[in-house]
């Protein structure tokens, strides 16, 4: 089970988080032409990769924040994490 | 019964506590203390079971987890276990086990006859020969399979047994409480760490119970139990017996079963069976010791071949002698410290050694003692069916090649020794890569990959005094980085013999025109010759080699097993044991109960039980109650001898005549609040929110991004910056999480705050052509006639002294409001609606009566927005701005979703008025067409219309649109059911919308 520094609470086990997928998936603004392409790529097409992954979990059953971890999806190594509204080099 | 083989005196067993027991249905004796085993070796009992596949004679191979065959079904306490191993099976009054793996018993087994077959049992014998053909698996293969193998029958019964999870923080776990265990923890507990030290054998020490040796001045024994003492004063450490670290996973997570209870006749009242500990730990030192190992010869699983540190542990431990006649077999020293046991108390042993100049203390020692000693000399085979008569043996040359003339010697055991391996199974599932370590032909751990460190005989470190050393320094450097303190510690002296050099020798050749049986993985019945096989055909990856012939797999896991499973590889690959590598070590470490791993979660405690607050009054009336996601809700109030059919429609019925209550409190409720509160739901929602002004609620349905409908509701605007959002009960963590990762993470400009308020609010829904008169008279002082509060109103009435807030909002169609109380207030909210309704004829509906409701009037709900429909599906398209953007509007431009022939709902009907169509049904053109049937649509949800007094269903039909009148059928396969309906409209019931309007 991993052990996630929340940045809000502090170190904390996984099963007070959820997933929320790749955090480096941009909305496209509302109001905005979007072509397919574009739209499929935001709602669909995620890359699978393996080593360094910036992903979003949110503290369902802490604080309720979504945050950003960095972490390593072949060795569960979690590097960093972030704030929502934090940015990230 | 006399215990013939316990010894006068010694041991650490209590003999003023006598304790009966039974084996297969024969009454023996033992002592408090005792293990299984070492009680039935005392009363000479060495058969225990039969082996896995070829069903041979098999007795005690070890004394603790090491054992491979040794596995028991136990009775305690009116229950049965399977699985159990009996050197690690503590004794108790009273108990009862059973062997396994054998029919008709464990004396005259059948299936030994697998034993005579086993030239047709190789190798993946199962792979080849019961392939074919392949329906003859489930049939009469995979039945008999079933039967011939297993290690014991799981009960069938509840499990009355209690088991607990608990949760540890700690600043060092210690796995395994020999002398680097004792020393670690001793150590990094004087610099005031948090420790917790886990032994899973009842008495802590580990090798110090039985080697002999001095540390300060004392035997190891009492130097161990000096410092368990000790520690155990001190309040920063936990120390645990009977308690097994089995696994280790990522961040340093590790997890411990306790066996509480398992030693006693019965649990204690109040007391868990077991204990599952979920340890965080910031350091873990491993100091799990080591195994030995076997070495291989002829027929080395019959009864009375054991290992060498099994015989001493009996010995030393429980005061057994597992034979008067013992044998010796070694490649190294500690088959010596065996013998020289022996020889103490009476016995004299034989000494083979493979080596041919052994020279050490412990080898003098055993020469002053006047053992026989042969060296240059190994065991060729065990003779003997079900016990040890005698053995085969021979010189062996230089080269471990050629065997010299064959002997016969007389021997009622041979304990062997093959050297010691390490344990590394901890090491290696926290992802450590390990090495192999040449000069003791074993893996030790290599570089860490988490904070882990392995100490001792578990880092392939044998000398006791470096053990203590560098188990002392490690305990205070890793304690001082956390807690800052740095208390030195003396290391003690260590008094122990040298000991020379192992020979690199495992597996004794086959004699000419012989054809022993010599087994590398005892449980699982591998024997040399499976492996040349495995290797023959093709099979090159270990872990190849290791599926196709099963060894070090089950409840084993190699322990015994693996090195010499990789020895026998890489010889014949003519590669280095590092290079064929071993095979993954997974948890657990030995076996864990389902019970343990389940804990309390069990029955109603799987999941949270939610009750609303009028719960009690439900129940009071005879609520019949229907698990609505985590919630309990009424499913009908039964009357008489009612069903739920009859009760639900008598229910539903009076709602359409006189009016009805319905408890909704489990409804979703999130609380809105902020200036930009109209915008967020403009966003959130498919139709427009900005102009819904104070004191109104709208029907709102939201999308996911990919276009699909994720959940509806209404929301009413309370005050200027103030919403109240009701969702699905299904779906209200979802829609608040939904909300929460927009707001903080997309659009956090919106200055908008969000919070669940479902248990704050009590809801009653009142509906019925008589709910007006009866919402009257329970708020007297408010105007709620059809101007002063019209459909989609808002206002808060004062109900008898309690603030409620009241929403002219329906679900079943008929006129209807809903009351919202604070939930303290929600029973005496839900007393006086009945009260009051009284002579309005009003009766409580349950959840099944909602259902028939909604359905007759066509108002989605779960069955409907299941994930896979869009508004249009839904017939909400008329709610899709199309002005505005909102969550996932883009996407319902995908060709599909504009499709013309779209999935659409529709209603449907039996063609004879009687037949109730059952959810899931396919709609079919043609029901006599050739499978697969071309499936056209679904039936989503059914009901009998109490309107019409006939079936009713909803369907998500492909082309709905255009299919009202046309004449389809409903096929159930698994009801068996083929029944001939009409396409009809979904709004059977009041299609205009004007009951909810009056």
């Amino acid at each position: 089970m991993l052990y996630i520094n929340c940045p809000h609470c502090g170190m904390r086990s996984q099963n007070e988080f959820s997933y929320g997928g790749d955090a480096s998936v941009k909305r496209p603004e509302l109001n905005k032409e979007v072509s397919d392409q574009e739209w499929d790529n935001f709602v669909y097409n995620r890359k699978s990769l393996r080593g360094k992954h910036l992903e979003l979990w949110q503290h369902i059953s802490g604080c309720r924040q979504w945050i950003k971890v960095e972490r390593d999806t072949a060795t569960h190594e979690i590097f960093r994490t972030f704030k929502a509204d934090e940015e990230f080099a | 019964m006399t215990q013939a083989f316990r010894i006068e005196n010694g041991g650490l067993i209590n003999r003023d506590k006598k304790l009966s027991f039974k084996f297969n249905g024969k009454t023996y004796f033992g002592y408090e203390g005792d293990t299984l085993a070492s009680a039935l070796l005392a009363n000479g009992v060495h058969l225990v079971g039969r082996s896995f596949k070829y069903h041979r004679p098999r007795g005690f191979f070890g004394a603790g987890v090491d054992e491979p065959y040794a596995v028991v079904q136990l009775y305690r306490n009116g229950e049965t276990e399977p699985n159990i191993k009996a050197t690690e099976q503590e004794l108790f009054e009273g108990l009862e086990a059973k062997s396994v793996n054998c029919w008709p018993s464990v004396n005259f087994d059948i299936g030994a006859i697998n034993n005579f077959l086993r030239i047709f049992l190789p190798a993946g014998f199962y792979y080849k020969t019961f392939m074919w053909p392949k329906s003859f698996w489930y049939r009469i293969y995979e039945p008999f399979i079933r039967k011939a193998a297993g290690l014991g029958v799981a009960s069938t019964k509840h499990d009355k047994e209690r088991y607990e999870h608990k949760y540890e923080h700690c600043d060092l776990l210690i796995a395994g409480s020999g002398p680097s265990g004792l020393a670690g923890a001793y150590a990094a507990a004087k610099n005031g760490a948090k420790v917790i030290l886990a032994e899973d054998k009842p008495r802590f020490g580990g090798s110090l119970l039985t080697s002999d040796v001095n540390i300060g001045n004392q035997s190891g024994k009492d130097w161990a139990e000096g410092i368990i003492a000790e520690l155990k004063t001190m309040p920063n450490v936990v120390v645990k017996n009977r308690s097994q670290i089995f696994g280790y996973y990522d961040h340093n997570m590790l997890v411990m079963s306790e066996k509480v209870s398992d030693h006693l006749p019965s649990t204690k009242k109040y007391h868990p069976n077991k204990r599952l500990w979920y340890i965080r730990a910031k350091e873990v030192l491993i100091s799990s010791g080591s195994i030995e190992r076997p070495i291989v010869f002829g027929n080395n699983d019959t009864p009375g071949v054991m290992l060498s540190s099994a015989a001493k542990e009996y010995l030393k431990v429980y005061g057994v002698l597992v034979g008067r006649k013992p044998l010796v077999f070694t490649n190294n020293d500690s088959g010596y410290e065996t013998a020289i046991e022996f020889k103490k108390h009476g016995v004299d042993p034989v000494v083979l050694d493979s080596r041919k100049n052994p020279d050490s203390e412990i080898i003098d020692e055993a020469n002053n003692l006047g053992i026989n000693i042969k060296n240059s000399y190994v065991v060729v085979a065990a003779q003997g069916y079900k016990k040890v008569k005698s053995a085969d043996i021979a010189s062996i040359s230089e080269d471990k090649k050629q065997l010299g003339k064959i002997e016969n010697i007389q021997c009622d055991c041979i304990c062997v020794s093959g050297f010691w391996t390490p344990t590394i199974h901890l090491a290696s599932q926290s992802g450590n890569k390990t090495k192999f370590k040449e000069e003791i032909d074993a893996f030790v751990p290599g570089q860490s990959k988490q904070n882990e460190i392995t100490l001792g005989a578990a880092n392939g470190e044998f000398s006791l005094e470096e053990t203590l050393k560098t188990s002392f320094t490690a305990g205070s450097e890793l304690s001082k980085k956390i807690t800052e303190n740095d208390n030195k510690i003396a290391i003690p002296n260590v008094v122990e013999k040298k000991s020379s050099q192992h020979d690199k020798f495992w597996c004794v050749p086959l004699p000419k025109g012989k054809s022993y049986k010599r087994f590398l993985d005892f449980q699982n019945d591998v024997a040399v010759s499976d492996v040349e096989i495995a290797l023959r055909e093709g099979y090159r990856s270990i872990e190849h080699v290791k599926r196709y012939t099963t060894l070090g797999m089950a409840t084993d896991q190699g322990k015994t097993s693996n090195l010499n499973g990789l020895q026998l590889v890489s010889e014949i690959e003519n590669k280095v044991v590092p290079a064929v590598g071993h095979t993954t070590f997974r948890p657990p470490y030995t076996p864990v109960s389902i019970g343990a791993i389940v804990g309390r979660e069990v029955g109603k405690h799987s999941k949270p039980t939610r009750k609303s607050p009028m719960h009690s009054w439900h129940e009071k009336n005879n609520a019949v109650f229907v698990d609505a996601g985590v919630w309990l809700r009424p499913r009908y109030y039964r009357r008489g001898n009612e069903n739920l059919f009859e009760g639900s429609k008598r229910e539903a019925k009076n709602v359409r005549t006189n009016v009805g209550v319905c408890d909704v409190t489990t409804l979703g409720k999130i609380d809105i609040k902020g200036p930009d509160a109209a915008e967020l739901l403009n966003r959130v929602y498919t139709n427009a929110w900005l102009k819904l002004p104070v004191g109104k609620a709208r029907y709102g349905v939201m999308l996911r991004e990919d276009g699909i409908v994720m959940d509806d509701g209404t929301t009413t605007r309370i005050s200027e910056n103030h919403y109240h959002m009701t969702t699905t009960t299904a779906q209200a963590a979802n829609v608040l999480s939904h909300l929460e990762y927009y707001l903080q993470l997309v659009w956090p400009e919106l200055n908008v705050n969000v919070v669940s308020t479902t248990e704050q609010w009590a809801g009653a829904a009142i509906a019925g052509p008589k709910s007006r008169d009866l919402l009257q008279k329970l708020f007297p002082n408010s105007d709620v006639s059809n101007e002063g509060l019209p459909f989609m109103g808002y206002m808060e009435g004062d109900l008898f002294g309690v603030k409620a807030r009241i929403y002219r909002i329906s679900f079943s169609g008929e006129l209807a409001y809903e009351v919202n109380v604070e939930s303290d207030y929600g029973n005496f909210m839900w007393e006086k609606i009945i009260e009051v309704g009284e002579e309005f004829n009003i009766q409580p509906y349950g959840t099944e009566a909602l259902s028939t409701l909604r359905i007759e009037m066509g108002h989605v709900a779960g069955s409907e927005l299941d994930g896979r429909t869009i508004p249009f599906d839904n017939a909400l398209e008329g709610l899709v701005s199309k002005k505005k953007d909102f969550i996932g509007k883009r996407s319902l431009q995908r060709s599909a979703f504009i499709a013309e022939d779209r999935q659409r709902i529709v209603g449907v009907v039996p063609l004879d008025k009687q037949t109730s169509i059952p959810e899931g049904s396919h709609l079919v053109k043609d029901d006599k067409a050739p499978l697969p049937n071309p499936k056209l649509g679904h039936i989503s949800a059914s009901c009998w219309s109490v309107e019409y007094d006939n079936p009713f269903s909803l369907a998500i039909l492909k082309d709905g649109k255009n299919m009202i009148g046309q004449k389809l059928f409903a096929m159930s396969p698994l009801k068996n059911k083929v029944i001939p309906v009409e396409i009809v409209s979904s709004h059977y019931v009041d299609p205009k919308g004007e009951r909810v309007r009056s």
